[in-house]
């Protein structure tokens, strides 16, 4: 009965901080485009004059979008029509269950893992739940009555496709260095040090080639810019063109929901997950000798706060990446995807191999 | 310089001024064979990414600094939010009209007619009285401009004789929710 409760409390937790900060990064993209940009932004809904820097018009857009007509056209797949949006959404949350976003914290003699979910094949778990959001895109495309969003929806499975591939092999020279495909295990890994313990074993230092693919195809599979072909915004058709209203406003809250999984995992897999550097599970431990003692909350405390001070970097920089750089055209997208980035992530493969052998 | 046959077909006519075309177009371009490195997209990706960073760093210093209450001359964005803040306007721009006044507060128009007559939209409308002074013969007792046929060429500005009009107010925000209510007369909004 205590498990399941703390169960329920820890995946609840977790669903409930992830779909706010998904809800949150609308503002939070338009803010720091307009800062990029030399601008202000949006700042004028205010309630009973509280502007709060524009946060208000994330709410805003959701009343927006609640009170939309939402129409089915005429011709289509009602029930395809329908379930596109919460495959695309669904899919992408469930993926939150695998990641760990802190240590292990002890009250009252109960050991809780910070995780959703203690899967052994975690991994494969988040990938699988990546792929399956392929459907969300394919159904869109396929179900309105439109020849253009049948279309985008094929553009954005061929290269949703494409990058899956990418990204799993890029992962491979990661679990080939930790031997665990276990989340929390592989943040427990990414705490010995190398160097003569002067550098965290985490997975940049170890696998920075696989690290960039990681990151580039990342960027692809979630369809933000520069690899946004299949959205286009207003200058191409593409595959949500027949939907208005909240199931809208689902696919685009999959898109930045996927953003920060995506940004999760690298956090997790790349550079240590709840890690602190030279944080140990009793406190802290140079390398020079000196040695703190800290007891358990303080600990977890620090690691929840790290994981999520690493994602917030790295949903910045996929933001900032997306106002930075062009979009890349149809058919660049697909070399890079199959010609350029898979011979690489295999070849990474291949030494990564060579050297696990030999040291 | 390769692949000119994808431009322009080699053998057929003006191939030569075809080709002396290109190769100056190109020298005077600035566009050059990319290196090796540089055809792998890494160095205008991280260039890029720097430039907009240092803009994004640049910009949210300030805005902190100003939630802060402190340097709060120097902007962090280039926008100008318009009912608080005004946007600067060159001073010869044409914008809401106005009757100018003599000292004792009556309007310089002495009902000449000058800018009813040049007029080219036709919206203005003068009625003359006559004035006691008889320096200043006739004054207007209506006048009418419907500052919804106006079209703003300023010619009622040059051609008044006694400067009675000008078009400096600096007030551009002229909505009103009916037709009537853009006439505007004499004494009420002119002044």
């Amino acid at each position: 009965m205590n498990d399941i409760l703390i169960k329920f409390i820890l995946s609840a937790g977790t669903l409930f901080i992830m779909f706010n900060i998904a809800g949150l990064l609308t503002w939070v993209e338009r803010k720091q485009s307009a800062v990029m940009q030399d601008r202000i932004g949006a700042n004028r809904a205010s309630i009973f004059g509280f502007k709060a820097m524009g946060l208000f018009h994330a709410l805003a857009d959701v009343l927006k979008m609640l009170s939309k007509e939402e129409f089915v056209p005429e011709g289509a797949n009602k029930f395809l029509f329908n379930l596109a949006p919460y495959l695309s959404v669904i899919f992408a949350l469930v993926g939150f269950a695998a990641i760990p976003i802190g240590g292990a914290l002890v009250l009252n003699n109960h050991v809780i893992e910070l995780q959703a979910a203690n899967l052994n094949i975690a991994l494969i778990f988040i990938f699988a739940m990546m792929s399956m959001g392929v459907y969300g895109v394919v159904l869109a495309g396929f179900s309105s009555n439109n020849n253009y969003a049948f279309l985008g929806g094929m553009r954005g499975a061929a290269q949703m496709i494409a990058y899956e591939i990418t990204m799993g092999a890029a992962i491979m020279g990661v679990i080939m260095v930790f031997n665990t495909l276990d989340l929390q295990a592989l943040d427990r890994a990414q705490g010995a040090y190398m160097l003569g313990g002067w550098l965290p074993k985490w997975g940049v230092f170890v696998q920075p080639l696989a690290f960039f693919l990681f990151l580039t195809a990342a960027t692809a599979e979630t369809k933000r810019t520069p690899f946004d072909l299949p959205e286009g915004e207003s200058e191409i058709i593409g595959y949500f063109v027949e939907y208005s209203g909240m199931k809208f406003g689902m696919f685009f809250l999959a898109d930045l929901v996927e953003t920060v999984l995506v940004a999760a995992l690298m956090t997790t897999l790349f550079f240590g997950g709840w890690q602190v550097p030279y944080l140990h599970p009793d406190g802290f431990y140079f390398p020079w000798g000196a040695h703190i003692a800290i007891s358990n909350l303080p600990v977890v405390i620090m690691g929840v706060l790290s994981f999520f001070t690493k994602a917030a970097f790295f949903i910045w920089l996929l933001m900032a990446v997306r106002w930075t750089l062009p979009r890349f055209r149809y058919d660049q997208l697909m070399n890079l995807g199959w010609k350029i980035l898979l011979p690489a992530s295999l070849i990474n493969i291949a030494i990564t191999a060579v050297v696990v052998t030999i040291f | 310089m390769k692949n000119l046959e994808k431009y322009f077909d080699p053998k057929g006519p003006f191939a030569a001024l075809r080709v002396s075309q290109m190769k100056r177009a190109w020298k005077q371009s600035n566009r050059r064979q990319l290196t090796w490195w540089e055809n792998t997209y890494f160095p205008m990706l991280i260039s890029g990414i720097f430039l907009t960073s240092k803009h994004f760093f640049y910009n949210v210093t300030f805005h902190i600094l100003h939630l802060f209450g402190i340097a709060k001359k120097t902007k962090g964005a280039i926008t100008f939010q318009y009912p608080e803040m005004p946007r600067p306007l060159s001073s010869r721009l044409r914008t809401r009209h106005r009757l100018t006044k003599r000292e004792d507060g009556s309007p310089r128009c002495v009902a000449c007619m000058m800018c009813e007559t040049v007029c080219p939209a036709r919206c203005i409308e003068i009625t003359a009285a006559e004035h006691p002074d008889p320096n200043i013969e006739k004054y207007p007792a209506e006048f009418i401009l419907d500052l919804g046929k106006c079209v703003y060429c300023g010619f009622c500005v040059e051609v008044c004789p006694e400067d009675a009009i000008r078009m400096d107010t600096g007030r551009l925000d002229i909505a009103e929710y009916s037709r009537e209510s853009m006439i505007y007369d004499k004494k009420r909004l002119m002044e």
